[in-house]
């Protein structure tokens, strides 16, 4: 945990940047479906993709509180800045840090800390989406490691990645027969489709992975242990969440500055159209949902810090951040009116960009059936 | 430089610069005038270090990655909360700093010529080669402590620098002044001020900010140094500018005409 004047300072440099510099690239960024080199730079001299990554690895070693103050800075850009560090700091490096040996940590995590390395992770398929334990893609025993086969689909960052955290099936069906590979970019026969053409985010890159009878060394199964991927994956996931949901929380409080700045500055009926109740009712409802979404994040990341088990935690805080943040959105563009829905002003691409928040990491669907999963375990036992 | 490094060779190469660091309100907030005028209104209100000292912090660390100063040395004087700029200065890569409390108040404000006796009285102590300040505080905009610093020490100075140079004895500055850029050559140990063109600082990496906390930060008081910081400047008002006044669209150039002719302009 860091202390108060560090955790100030470190959120106020966050924040600076994400307003001089992240902020007024944006348009370029959706524009050009690129950061710029010199933007990446940054992001990697500044440590952005090491938040997670333990310090004895070269990475911060935030604390889950942390975590979630620096994500609610950086969710007030646009989420394509995000997306290229996130990866590095959730789901593309959790299951090195939980599960692999310590070998696998030191080869890999450095790299990723300093944002060399960008690492994805690839669990969903062209048939495997919310049944994530059905996974298909199969890893065939040989002579000294395994050989893949299979398609990867919608994997975050996969054009730009250096190390691919894969789930593929070496036993039995269900989700025991899922293990987890470390998987080099620019091994033989894994290959990388073109990138999909998506709703938002743009800047933020996804593209199918596939492996034709991909050799991978035995040193390449996280931990060294088969039948372990899923629960990787999961647990994973219960981290990636809450980070997500942060993320939902700083986009949210973008489009409400906007929107509040926007209501106060644009008069009609002789007035600024946020003297009229009807829009402050939008504005109200907006900020009291933002804050409850704030306060259920930092909560489930001071207990998670404390050592409780939060994934049950971390589905509510998804489920209610994103549906919020999609609200926010909506309610962003009705303030602006005609000028809401036109590209010229952010809220248009933030209400696309969004969108994805309430899909990707588990569906909205998928986290209530978790949390109403464990709601009845509990009344069991 | 062939054979034998002499002595004073070395020592001129080990030089210290010493960058004395404001706390001021950010220049992103809306000021506020207090209720009875005696100045800006400073309670709970987000501060950070003056933007021009962050270029003079800037500036002296590129010395030291250039090989032409081995050590950097961040001071503020004012109230204990300063110790947040000085951790900035330390994060952005100053190695250490050292904090004058001179005051409780955050709204007492340590004029020039305090803040510019106790910098004597540190560099006396210091023996830094070069003060790099920034030109002026954007809180009060007074301009005028490098300028009295130089004066007591009776060292050279170089105002309003947009490029600095270091060459042996002699600092190279180019200044910006009314008439354009001016370059002049002054004699080492010399205090320089920074205008905003010198540079751009850098972002304090995460990772840096992390480590500066283990950096070592002296704690003093203005007695330690036996200033006496007392004000000698009354403020006799502080107003908000006058607002716009909302314009008026004129239908044709006489109706201008008319207007200004009206309002005594023409
Ligand atoms: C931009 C983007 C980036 C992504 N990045 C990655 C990545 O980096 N790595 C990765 O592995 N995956 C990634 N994904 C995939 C993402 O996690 C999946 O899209 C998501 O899990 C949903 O799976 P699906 O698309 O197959 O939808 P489906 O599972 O086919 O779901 C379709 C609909 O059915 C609903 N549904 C499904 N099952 C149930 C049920 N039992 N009860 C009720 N409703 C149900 C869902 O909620 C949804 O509304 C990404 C997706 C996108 C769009
Ligand atoms: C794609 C597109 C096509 C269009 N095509 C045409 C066209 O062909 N011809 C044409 O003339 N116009 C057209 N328009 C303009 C459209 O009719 C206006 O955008 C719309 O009437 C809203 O006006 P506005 O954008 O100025 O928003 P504003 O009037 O500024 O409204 C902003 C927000 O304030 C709210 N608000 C305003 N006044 C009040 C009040 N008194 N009380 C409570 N809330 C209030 C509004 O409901 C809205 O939420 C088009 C707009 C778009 C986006």
């Amino acid at each position: 945990m860091l202390d108060p004047e560090t955790r100030t300072l470190f959120l106020e440099t966050t924040h600076k940047f994400v307003n001089e510099t992240l902020i007024p690239a944006e348009t370029d960024v959706s524009e050009t479906d690129q950061i710029p080199a010199d933007i990446v730079k940054q992001m990697q001299d500044l440590g952005l993709f090491g938040l997670s990554i333990p310090e004895e690895f070269g990475g911060l070693g935030l604390s889950m509180s942390d975590e979630v103050e620096v994500a609610m800075i950086l969710g007030q850009a646009s989420p394509a800045f995000r997306s290229l560090a996130g990866t590095n700091i959730g789901i593309g490096s959790q299951a090195i840090i939980f599960g692999g040996s310590d070998a696998q940590r030191t080869k890999y995590l450095p790299d990723m800390a300093s944002g060399a390395l960008i690492g994805s992770f690839a669990l969903t398929e062209p048939d495997v989406g919310s049944d994530a334990a059905s996974v298909k893609t199969f890893a065939h025993k040989t002579d000294g490691g395994y050989i893949l086969n299979g398609t990867k689909r919608f994997i975050t960052n996969a054009p730009e990645a250096g190390l691919f955290t894969v789930m593929a099936r070496t036993g039995e069906p269900g989700a025991k027969g899922v293990s987890c590979f470390l998987v080099e970019a620019g091994s033989t026969g894994l290959s990388v489709g073109p990138c999909d053409k998506k709703m938002g985010q743009r800047g933020a890159h996804t593209a199918d992975v596939i492996f034709q009878d991909c050799f991978v060394p035995d040193d390449a199964l996280l931990g060294g242990q088969e039948g372990t991927g899923f629960t990787a994956a999961m647990r994973t996931l219960d981290k990636g969440r809450l980070h997500i949901s942060a993320i939902c929380a700083g986009a949210a409080r973008r489009l409400l500055d906007e929107a509040l700045r926007y209501a106060s500055e644009r008069q009609q009926f002789g007035k600024p159209i946020a003297e009229f109740q009807l829009v402050q009712a939008m504005l109200a409802e907006s900020q009291t949902e933002l804050y409850a979404a704030e306060c259920m994040i930092r909560d489930a990341a001071r207990r998670r810090d404390a050592g409780e088990n939060t994934g049950t935690l971390a589905s509510c805080c998804k489920l209610y951040a994103s549906e919020m943040v999609g609200r926010v959105a909506d309610r962003a563009v009705q303030i602006f009116g005609g000028a809401g829905y036109m590209a010229e002003y952010p809220i248009e691409r933030f209400y696309r960009d969004v969108r994805l928040f309430r899909l990707y990491e588990g569906t909205s669907e998928i986290q209530k059936i978790i949390i109403a999963k464990s709601m009845l375990r509990n009344l069991d036992s | 430089m062939v054979s034998g490094v002499a002595p004073d060779f070395e020592e001129k190469h080990a030089m210290k610069v010493l960058v004395p660091v404001k706390r001021v309100i950010d220049y992103n907030v809306k000021v506020r005038v207090k209720a009875d005028g005696s100045g800006v209104d400073l309670a709970n209100v987000k501060m950070s270090m003056n933007p021009f000292d962050e270029i003079a912090v800037e500036q002296a660390i590129r010395l030291k990655e250039a090989g032409k100063a081995e050590e950097v040395v961040a001071v503020s004087i004012g109230v204990k909360q300063a110790q947040e700029t000085l951790r900035t200065a330390l994060a952005m890569g100053a190695d250490r700093a050292i904090l004058v409390i001179a005051a409780d108040d955050v709204h007492q404000d340590i004029e020039p010529l305090a803040v510019a006796k106790t910098l004597k009285a540190i560099v006396d102590e210091e023996q830094p080669g070069l003060v790099l300040a920034g030109k002026q505080a954007i809180d009060n905009d007074m301009n005028a402590t490098g300028q009295m610093l130089s004066a007591l020490l009776g060292w050279s100075q170089g105002a309003f620098a947009s490029e600095l140079d270091i060459d042996g004895d002699n600092a190279v500055v180019t200044r910006e002044v009314d008439g354009g850029l001016q370059t002049i050559k002054v004699k080492m140990p010399t205090v320089v001020t920074v205008d905003l063109r010198l540079n751009e600082p850098r972002y304090a990496s995460l990772p840096n900010i992390m480590k500066a906390k283990k950096k070592p930060l002296d704690e003093k008081t203005a007695a330690d140094y036996g200033v006496d910081v007392s004000p000698r400047l009354e403020i006799v008002s502080t107003t908000e500018p006058e607002a716009r006044k909302a314009g008026e669209i004129v239908g044709s150039v006489d109706e201008l005409v008319a207007k200004l002719k009206e309002a005594g302009a023409i």
